[in-house]
């Protein structure tokens, strides 16, 4: 008897931990986002689409994700291959490219920021280099355009690393006889990686995309760190309207758009690379 | 898949580089060339952040600048008496002590059961911890700002403690559950046969062979809440954390003070990746599965 209730015993702990911490506090943030003292309501959701930040925030947020997921999972696929190909160095080769993964989010918005600030140390190089006289305003309110691309590259830089350990995971669950019998029949090293490694890599690839797409959608301190509020997204929005607007149902719709956006692109992510039954290594 | 240090994870390295030697030269330099660049983008920007970090005040605002520190301690020494910064690193470090108590108290034992048993609701309880991974969980913090102002947690390291452990939970389970899975069930066994208790057998068996792994984990728990910026910044005000006290202050400090705070963020985490380094891979690739 003793022996059965055992499992139940070792796992209650954690299951009651996470209904009251997570699934009733995601549970209320839906409640909060539509009711109201006079019951349900859509006036939240009307509040925060009818603010001009809204749509902003909402583009963005998907612009962001467009260009840096992208890039990443190309920088990605390539770290993962030289990874895989190194003999001498490995190991250190693989802790230099996964130091990132431990670094904050804010901690990767401030390392740009002392390359992109005023008195930085890109305006710096360009003037060693003659190229600028003095130094050039890149993270100014004018500049949206410079801010986005600051985020983007500091986004890269810092979370290039998780992807590429999901796919170097992957990579190494792919059977050598299948790369051996396309050398064997002359295939050269970039139709090899086409058309045997990235077809086999489809689980990787979709685990790793799904993840990072959704903490593309929660970019926030980089933002913040950079730009301020000169370019809006979802999640520094949800966090003016609780912190210093202090509505926290317009901050629980816009966690609802988060939440919306990420289960939709999680779907995108589950039909368009689904996994054939029995074809994965 | 169990954990074990990386190099076991990795593809037979006798016969890989065999594509690269039979590119020739050429390719060969080529390879080296993309893995010092890489390597370079990956520390560059880090090594620049520390060259502000070691300046002077008066040499962070300077133009245009150095590119190596004059190692004058004027910022840090700026940084670390600024009013609250002293107790915003006590905080971090509490909070993510206790987030590192509380997710491996409670998600070890999961992890264990997990790995050793077969019963229903089994598969419930992994869809309720892999859901967790496809929700922005900082947005948690939300709803419990009512939850905690109720039961008196709010602005307290243990209400963040909670939202960090219900980030680094499915980790902590996840991870020790390969862990276990990697110990023979038979070595369990056989101390039974020879008089163990189920108990005995855990804690004189099992336990000794996991413990660099558990290790592990719990530094990769602490990192999860060091790190962890939103939550902390909507729970906390009085008693906020180092990443909330510097995301709140990021208009209004100074240009040194800043990047002193981002030092302070990225040394420890340096150490700590440092310290866990034969784990981390094999950890963050089945923690993202």
């Amino acid at each position: 008897m003793r022996a059965r209730a055992l499992p139940y015993l070792l796992i209650l702990p954690a299951a009651l931990f996470l209904l009251v911490f997570f699934v009733y506090p995601a549970v209320q943030i839906g409640l909060l986002a539509v009711t109201g003292p006079e019951g349900f309501t859509l006036r939240h959701l009307q509040t925060m689409a009818g603010h001009w930040k809204f749509g902003p925030a909402l583009r963005w947020t998907l612009l962001l994700a467009a260009v840096v997921v992208p890039i990443q999972l190309v920088l990605a696929l390539g770290m993962a291959s030289i990874v895989t190909r190194l003999k001498a160095g490995r190991d250190t080769v693989l802790y230099l490219f996964s130091i990132p993964l431990g670094l904050s989010d804010l901690a990767a918005g401030i390392i740009w920021l002392a390359i992109f600030e005023q008195s930085g140390f890109l305006n710096s190089l360009l003037y060693h280099l003659g190229a600028i006289e003095r130094p050039v305003l890149f993270l100014g309110y004018q500049s949206v355009g410079t801010i986005f691309l600051a985020v983007v590259l500091a986004e890269v830089w810092r979370a290039t690393a998780i992807v590429m350990v999901i796919l170097v995971a992957g990579m190494g669950l792919i059977p050598r006889e299948y790369d051996e019998a396309g050398q064997v029949f002359g295939a050269n090293a970039w139709q090899r990686f086409t058309r045997i490694t990235l077809p086999l890599l489809r689980p990787s690839l979709q685990s790793a995309l799904i993840l990072r797409t959704l903490n593309a959608f929660e970019v926030f301190a980089v933002v913040v760190a950079l730009g301020g509020t000169t370019l809006p997204v979802l999640m520094g929005e949800t966090y003016q309207w609780q912190f210093t607007l202090r509505d926290r149902n317009v901050a629980a719709a816009y966690a609802l758009v988060i939440l919306g956006i990420s289960v939709a692109a999680t779907l995108f992510y589950l039909r368009a690379l689904r996994v054939p039954k029995g074809a994965t290594p | 898949m169990t954990v074990r240090p990386a190099p076991a994870e990795a593809a037979a390295p006798e016969d890989a580089p065999r594509s690269v030697t039979a590119v020739g030269a050429a390719g060969r330099f080529l390879f080296v060339a993309a893995v010092v660049l890489l390597c370079a983008w990956v520390i560059v920007p880090i090594y620049l952040m520390m060259v502000n970090a070691l300046s002077s005040p008066r040499e962070v605002t300077a133009f245009p600048k150095s590119f190596v520190p004059s190692f004058d301690l004027g910022s840090l020494r700026f940084f670390v008496t600024f009013a609250g910064v002293a107790k915003a690193l006590w905080n971090s470090v509490l909070v993510a002590a206790l987030t590192m108590l509380l997710s491996l108290g409670l998600g070890a034992p999961a992890g264990y059961a997990l790995s050793r048993f077969d019963f229903p609701g089994k598969e419930l309880f992994r869809l309720l911890v892999v859901m967790t991974r496809a929700f922005p969980l900082p947005l948690l913090a939300l709803p419990l700002a009512v939850f905690f102002i109720r039961t008196g947690l709010d602005d307290t390291a243990l209400g963040l403690a909670i939202v960090h452990t219900v980030l680094a939970i499915p980790f902590a389970a996840l991870i020790t559950y390969s862990l276990f899975s990697g110990i023979p069930l038979e070595l369990e066994e056989a101390a039974w046969t020879l008089g163990c208790t189920r108990w005995q057998a855990f804690y004189k068996v099992v336990l000794p062979l996991v413990l660099p792994g558990i290790a592990a984990s719990a530094v990769f728990a602490f990192i999860v809440s060091w790190n962890e910026v939103f939550a902390a910044a909507v729970l906390t005000i009085q008693n906020r954390t180092l990443p909330a006290f510097l995301v709140q202050s990021l208009n209004v400090s100074p240009l040194h003070l800043k990047f002193a705070g981002g030092a302070a963020l990225v040394v420890p985490a340096l150490v700590f990746i440092f310290a866990v380094r034969r784990y981390l891979f094999a950890m963050w690739g089945i923690a993202s599965r």
